[in-house]
């Protein structure tokens, strides 16, 4: 598909509301899907799937350990199990249970994370997960996925549904910007490039993906050709793509809503080290934990926003040689 | 496989199983006899008369499900599954060792059979809680059984699972409590006391039945009534005696995590002959 030169970001539903949309459609279309929750259905969306499935949906109480092992005794008898809470809950709590159900005999289970991030906003930091994503990828053998839209979910819940093995897909609670059309194709493991760029790459993933649209459209005012690149999966990561926009364009910017320690950015670097060095900034979390405000106010603040992406970029652009 | 109803021929089958974990363990060098030993007859009975399985055919969706979550335990466990055919005898003695199916905690990448990789304490009634689901859900015969520690009870997945269990009604699934009075420090009782536990399952929705785990007449009559129970599952109190058959492991707890020596190994083989 050809990369567009301009997007409208017109506000959608949150990650959430699409994976608890795409559920239900599962839920009809394949019979050996199950959802597990941990009494968090109203937030993570899977009430949906629980009304229209109740033999099929397993309410598993405020017990994250437990649903993740029950999951995986589900998906050794066949089962395709989504297992459910907020992403702080889920990776955190049920890490030992994904590390010795999941991931070590490689069973087909499917967590999800909702709340992801500091965007939850005014519930703060104890069900914020910003380290989700750097959990996830210390289980061997995990798909880790973080859509930035609602098309983005739907369709890279359904692949997660297909692909054997097990998964963990990150969503957030607040409503973002339309990124893709409805006909958009998405592969596990291949990035999507959204716009051609000279002078950068900004590389990101999740709600960032739209802030370095928006960066990359006010680096083009100053002269500054950036591509912008959606990593929605963050492993098994896309080398092939990193590796040709930084023999590209030369320097690198990567954004993630997640702390610096051990997301996105340092395996984009490690990529960039093996294979084609460039100059790198990161933009996410800083070695702290946030608060309590809006999603708005703490974006802002923690420095996850448009201006960030993009002084970032211009940072990075002056180290080129 | 030839199963066996015959108490007697059982009891024959329990103690040559027990001669093999003595001698995998001393051959190995390292791990952990006296739960092994303590969970002889238990499992010798679910896989020679109670389960319905068939090696021949290791993933028949209608099987019963058996899951050592104490996985510490799993020579015994290896002993009967290559006993019952799933696996070579003649390696058993590779316990333990570079590139060897019998790892030192039950790991299916190596040994496909096991329905589990278990050994981090407190996971594996989850697991089976989660088979069966699984079976109810297909309306598959299906029967999960799983094997907890004392010393694992202390877990508490353990009593997340329970209150899962008896919520869900989950009546295809029995848990059996290895009761050997002994962990890795000492006792149980020492450490953090269990007592009473049959009456904390069946507070939490369970049917709960004691038993000695050495009888085996006793342990089949219990496997019978945990399949006539129904609407709830049951939980099994199986009163062991660590180290069990060997008298010097016998309620010993340095036995808990140590290998026999050559000398200590013949001598346990005498005891077991």
């Amino acid at each position: 598909m050809p990369t567009k030169t301009k997007y409208e970001l017109k506000q959608g539903a949150a990650t959430r509301e699409a994976f608890g949309k795409v559920l239900v459609e599962l839920g009809r279309s394949n019979p050996a899907v199950v959802v597990l929750d941990a009494d968090l259905s109203k937030s993570t969306y899977t009430a949906g799937f629980a009304k229209e499935f109740p033999a099929r949906f397993i309410e598993c109480g405020i017990a994250e350990a437990n649903m993740m092992a029950i999951g995986a005794g589900l998906a050794s008898s066949g089962k395709i199990p989504f297992a459910s809470s907020f992403s702080v809950f889920a990776m955190n709590k049920g890490f030992e249970q994904l590390r010795v159900t999941a991931a070590f005999p490689n069973v087909n289970l499917k967590v999800v994370g909702t709340h992801s991030g500091i965007s939850i906003g005014e519930d703060g930091p104890s069900q914020m997960s910003i380290e989700d994503l750097s959990l996830a990828c210390s289980l061997p053998g995990f798909t880790v996925i973080c859509p930035a839209d609602e098309i983005a979910t739907v369709k890279l819940v359904k692949a997660a549904a297909e692909q054997v093995g097990p998964v963990f897909i990150r969503a957030g609670r607040l409503k973002v910007p339309v990124i893709y059309e409805a006909g958009q194709d998405f592969t596990i493991g291949k990035a999507i490039q959204l716009t051609e760029g000279r002078d950068v790459t900004l590389i990101a993933t999740g709600l960032m993906v739209a802030e370095s649209i928006r960066a990359a459209e006010t680096l083009e005012a100053e002269g500054i050709s950036a591509r912008v690149i959606d990593m929605h999966t963050i492993r098994p990561l896309d080398r092939e793509a990193i590796e040709r926009a930084a023999r590209e364009t030369g320097a690198m910017v990567v954004s993630e809503e997640h702390l610096v320690d051990g997301g996105l950015g340092v395996r984009v670097a490690q990529v960039i080290a093996e294979t084609q060095p460039v100059p790198m900034e990161f933009v996410g979390i800083q070695n702290t934990y946030a608060e309590s405000a809006t999603p708005e106010e703490l974006l802002d603040k923690y420095g996850l926003v448009a201006r960030d992406v993009a002084a970032a970029a211009r940072r990075v652009v002056k180290r080129k040689r | 496989m030839r199963t066996t109803q015959d108490v007697t021929e059982l009891a024959a089958i329990t103690k040559r199983m027990r001669r093999e974990v003595i001698q995998m363990i001393t051959e190995a060098k390292s791990g952990h006899p006296g739960g092994s030993l303590s969970a002889a007859e238990i499992i010798v009975t679910l896989f020679f008369d109670v389960m319905r399985h068939d090696p021949a055919n290791p993933k028949w969706p209608d099987r019963d499900r058996f899951i050592l979550s104490k996985g510490h335990c799993c020579p015994i466990l290896y002993a009967v599954m290559a006993e019952c055919g799933y696996c070579p005898k003649d390696q058993l003695n590779t316990l333990r060792k570079l590139g060897s199916i019998y790892q030192g905690h039950p790991d299916v990448r190596f040994l496909p059979a096991l329905e589990a990789s278990t050994g981090s304490l407190g996971e594996g009634l989850s697991l089976g809680l989660g088979m069966g689901i699984g079976a109810r859900l297909d309306g598959r015969k299906s029967r999960t059984y799983v094997m907890l520690g004392d010393g694992e009870s202390q877990e508490g997945q353990i009593w997340e699972s329970a209150m899962f269990g008896g919520f869900h009604k989950i009546d295809n699934v029995v848990a059996i409590v290895d009761y050997n009075q002994i962990q890795l420090d000492g006792f149980v009782k020492d450490i953090m006391a269990l007592d009473p536990l049959a009456e904390k399952w069946r507070s939490f929705g369970w049917h709960a039945i004691e038993v000695y785990g050495h009888d085996i007449a006793a342990l089949k009559n219990a496997f019978g009534e945990a399949a006539s129970v129904k609407g709830k599952p049951t939980c099994i109190i199986a009163h062991t005696i660590k180290g069990k058959g060997v008298s010097f492991m016998e309620n010993n707890p340095k036995f808990h995590g140590t290998a026999p020596t050559r000398e200590e190994c013949e001598k346990a083989l005498q005891e077991l002959a």
